[in-house]
């Protein structure tokens, strides 16, 4: 390690962190004590409790303070001379842009979510900056490394996109506790407290078609002096009594299933109205809205304790009341926060009540949290190592080394007497429309589908991109950005509005769109094809995008809407992941997909993606990484 | 499990790490007691995992002094000489340690590991031994064999781009999830001097070459009279020539030269690599400690040239 080469590598580095997160703050550490001399580190989050298990610059008095700043000063009290440059803002922020990412020799990622990770392997790209990727989960992590022309780019491979539940089994059919979560948190929680003006499907299959769809919306509102205690009865006895006998009362879907029970409140509760009233008192004594908590007023300690049916159902309506004695101001601006102990409390209650319901096994509070609220699992130690594989990739990068990258794994259970497995990076996929500019194919109904219906479903939200461009030919369609003034603003926003064979310059079968991003400096083709007819089960969008590989879904998702897209209040909740743990893809999962998804004409890469595991005998050990070590097991929530 | 529930606090703070292994898993840490010797960067490293995860106690023995070398990989010590000066490395990284998680107790215990009774080591659950000559190390180990309770023993140096963990849990019983379903297993561990004494002749010929590697140097050391890690490249051609005479009658490509002659040149730790060894240590001991989980058995090894982490069973 000690050459001079090496040496100089590291010294005259001047090196990009994104993320000052789990892996961001072992990072930053092993880099300092490594002898980087020129480090800028970017992080939009403050620092949490719940961080400082692992995140080890960071300490009790931190919180709500800046990671990227509080990391920067922790690191230089042991090397006081080297230079920490902290931004704590978003690495989408346009700040960051292309003649920024330049500046640097390499970028290394301690990323959490699918989004930011792309936004910044396409600046990369773009920059021609090299990238060192990594994500951990529990005891699972690993170490990838993107060099532009060299190996694949992050976006090579699909990713399996974020977990979504058909509608119907949801709101009619749940067979695991995730789906009572999902309809506690995304539908009941967010119909009561939540943007009234939000669609919601609570009652899609529960309430018959004909009744009138008001009488369906008041049964929701409180009335004027109803008093609290007899609405969250009525509550409990609309979602887990009646319109569980309304569902029962189709026949057919329960053929093949067990039929849920319907439960009321005066076959659990016995009548005591209101002897908590006391603790209700004392609970308001407090000024802090977030120390407000069922849990505490009903004199319940331990969040891992299995509850009940009756202490669930008791904690339902105890949390009700305390959002509309103590919250008031808030309902209809609420979105769940798996911080916030009251909505925790009455999710995991309303979650267990249902579950009981369908047959389905309760689950404690701390459990229900981690479900609702997507909590990564994560750990010191494996942050640590994978840390330590990025700066040993990272030099490999400095010194051009390019013969030994490697992409590494970090394995719960060893596969061939390796914890730790080294694999040779794939070449660039060539029909990569990231970094091969490969075109795409949209099929997609040109007389009926409007140029909305491209930007919002195929630019922005498959192809990630944050501020995007249309051209047709020479002519923009559209196009976004700070500096546009009004009218042309209010002229884009008409033409979005227009029926794509009806524009100026028709978009028809044959047309060839480029999409750029101006911040992300990405470009791509895209060769419309017309179709007349969609499945509406398959093809829920009315179109098909081709080329660009998306993961083959985890779920049971057989083309239904998915809960998770249904609003912008639930998108927000299931994409809020914490900041740094999240991994996407082991060992093993990744091949596969890889195999699976590949299409057969990208025939000469796909030789290449064989898995070798590499040995300096250079003998024996070709295997197949198959995922029977169960490194494949930690995908988020199965 | 027996005992106490864990406190709202420690609930908040441990949560990420509950959801990985679980609270009966976080209440066996809280009550165990750790003892460390050899406070370099690889020490280090373990010793905040460690401390992050909420062990019990953490005790720190090591009267050395501040070195250059001790500062280039423990991020412990503030490079500071008004800081440092009169102060043992123990002493040093205890007042950052400390720091990490007001709920582990951190302490230093002063005086030379070799020297500590078998009654000292029945305090512990758990020994881990650092930068000790091979002497040392077989001593440590054998003491904390003769107490009735099992107390877990580790070695751990990391050299250049290299690094070795050992491990003898003794008898270790566990569970592990198997297919939704926990299952007990059993493991039996071999001895320091045991697992060192295994004819080399009769390992598969894949073994990693950093056991044979550390092998030769602790030998070298050991004939030398020469103190944990102090060798230099003037001592090549003495440690090639030890190698020949243990590898008599051997294939050398069990070991290459240019191994030992990184090893030599270069013994400092280097930090990515006390980073990756200290975090799969800091692993193992919370796997020893919690019962839950393969632990390794009964080597591992890891080289920042091929990358790959190695477990050998020795």
């Amino acid at each position: 390690m000690a050459s001079d080469k090496h040496f100089s590598a590291i010294k005259g580095a001047k090196v990009l962190m994104v993320g000052a997160g789990g892996i961001g703050c072992e990072l930053l550490k092993t880099l300092a004590l490594s002898d980087f001399q020129d480090i800028h580190i970017i992080d939009m989050d403050t620092i949490e409790v719940s961080n400082l298990n692992r995140q080890f610059l960071f300490r009790q008095s931190h919180v709500g303070q800046s990671k990227a700043k509080v990391a920067r000063d922790a690191v230089l009290k042991f090397r006081p001379h080297i230079s920490i440059t902290p931004y704590h803002a978003n690495v989408k922020d346009s700040d960051f842009d292309l003649d920024f990412f330049k500046q640097f020799n390499v970028v290394l990622n301690g990323l959490d979510n699918l989004d930011a990770r792309r936004h910044v392997n396409r600046l990369c790209l773009a920059a021609e900056v090299p990238l060192v990727e990594s994500g951990t989960t529990g005891f699972l992590g690993q170490v990838t490394v993107h060099v532009k022309g060299k190996t694949e780019c992050y976006e090579c491979q699909p990713k399996p996109a974020p977990k979504t539940y058909p509608v119907c089994t949801i709101t009619s059919t749940p067979s695991k506790f995730v789906h009572c979560i999902v309809w506690a948190k995304d539908l009941l929680f967010a119909k009561l407290f939540g943007d009234k003006n939000q669609e919601n499907d609570l009652n899609v299959r529960s309430g018959d078609a004909s009744s009138s769809s008001n009488h369906v919306e008041d049964v929701f509102e409180r009335r004027n002096d109803e008093n609290i205690e007899h609405y969250g009865k009525r509550i409990y006895d609309h979602v887990f009594g009646y319109n569980i006998e309304i569902a029962l009362s189709n026949e057919e879907t329960w053929k093949n299933r067990n039929k849920p029970k319907p439960i009321y409140t005066r076959d659990i509760l016995d009548n005591e109205p209101t002897q908590q009233n006391g603790n209700v008192e004392k609970n308001g004594g407090t000024s802090d809205p977030s120390s407000v908590s069922a849990m505490a007023s009903l004199g319940m300690k331990n969040p891992q304790d299995i509850w009940s049916l009756k202490e669930n159902s008791r904690i339902f309506i105890e949390a009700l009341k305390l959002f509309f004695l103590q919250r008031e101001e808030e309902i209809g601006n609420l979105t769940f926060d798996k911080d916030d102990q009251l909505a925790v409390e009455f999710v995991t209650a309303a979650a267990n009540i249902r579950a009981s319901s369908f047959g389905i096994a309760l689950h404690s509070l701390f459990e229900a949290k981690g479900i609702a609220g997507n909590i990564v699992h994560a750990v010191a130690t494996t942050n640590a190592v994978i840390a330590g594989l990025i700066v040993i990739e990272a030099i490999k990068v400095l010194k051009s080394d390019s013969k030994s990258y490697r992409m590494t794994y970090c394995l719960e259970h060893p596969s061939k007497k390796m914890l730790l497995m080294p694999v040779e990076p794939f070449e660039p996929n060539k029909s990569c429309y990231v970094c091969s500019e490969t075109p795409l194919t949209l099929e997609i109904n040109t007389n009926r589908a409007k140029l909305r219906d491209i930007i919002e479903k195929v630019v922005k939200s498959k192809l990630g991109m944050n501020a995007p461009s249309i051209m047709h030919g020479t002519e923009v369609l559209y196009e976004t950005g700070d500096d546009l003034d009004k009218d042309l603003l209010a002229a884009y926003a008409a033409k979005a509005d227009k029926v794509l064979s009806e524009l100026n310059s028709p978009v028809i079968g044959g047309t060839m769109l480029t999409i750029n991003d101006l911040y992300q400096e990405l470009r791509c083709n895209i060769n419309i094809k017309h179709r007349e007819e969609f499945d509406e089960e398959k093809e829920p969008d009315g179109l098909v995008l081709s080329g660009w590989t998306q993961a083959p879904s985890l779920v049971e998702n057989n083309g239904n809407k998915s809960v998770d897209n249904a609003g912008s209040t639930s998108e927000a909740s299931t994409l809020e992941v914490e900041k740094d743990d999240e991994i996407e893809i082991v060992a093993g999962k990744k091949r596969k997909l890889s195999e699976d998804v590949i299409p057969s004409n990208a025939g000469e890469s796909k030789g290449k993606n064989k898995l070798e595991v590499l040995d300096d005998e250079d003998d024996e050990d070709l295997i197949m990484l198959d995922g029977d070590s169960g490194a494949n097991k930690k995908i988020r929530h199965q | 499990m027996d005992g106490e529930e864990l406190t709202e606090q420690e609930t908040a703070l441990y949560d990420r790490q509950i959801r990985v292994w679980g609270a009966d898993a976080q209440r066996r840490l809280s009550k165990a007691h750790i003892l460390v010797y050899g406070l370099k960067g690889t020490v280090a490293e373990f010793c905040k995992n460690i401390v992050l995860a909420g062990v019990g106690s953490l005790t720190l023995v090591d009267d050395r002094e501040v070195s250059e070398e001790a500062l280039s990989a423990n991020f412990l010590i503030p490079p500071d000489e008004n800081v440092y000066a009169g102060k043992t490395l123990a002493e040093l990284s205890c007042d950052s340690l400390k720091d990490f998680n007001p709920m582990v107790r951190v302490s230093v215990e002063k005086g030379d590991l070799s020297s500590f009774n078998v009654e000292f080591f029945s305090k512990f659950d758990v020994v881990v031994v650092s930068c000790s000559s091979l002497a040392t190390k077989k001593l440590v180990n054998e003491k904390c064999r003769k107490l009735p309770k099992r107390v877990a023993f580790y070695t751990v140096d990391c050299k250049d781009s290299c690094g070795e963990i050992f491990v003898d849990l003794q008898v270790h019983r566990y569970s592990k999830k198997k297919n939704d379903e926990t299952v007990e297993c059993e493991l039996q561990y071999s001895s320091f001097e045991e697992a060192i004494s295994v004819p080399w002749r009769t390992l598969p010929r894949k073994t990693s070459k950093v056991y044979f590697a550390m092998r030769v140097l602790e030998r070298f050391e050991e004939a030398e009279g020469r103190k944990p890690g102090e060798v230099s490249i003037e001592d090549l051609s003495g440690v090639l020539k030890l190698k020949k005479e243990l590898f008599v009658s051997m294939n050398e490509s069990h070991i290459p030269d240019s191994l030992l002659e990184r090893l030599v040149t270069n013994a400092r730790e280097f930090p990515p690599v006390c980073a990756i060894i200290g975090g799969i240590l800091g692993q193992e001991v919370i796997k020893a400690i919690s019962g839950k989980g393969d632990p390794l058995k009964n080597f591992f090894f890891f080289d920042a040239t091929d990358g790959k982490g190695i477990i050998e069973d020795i």
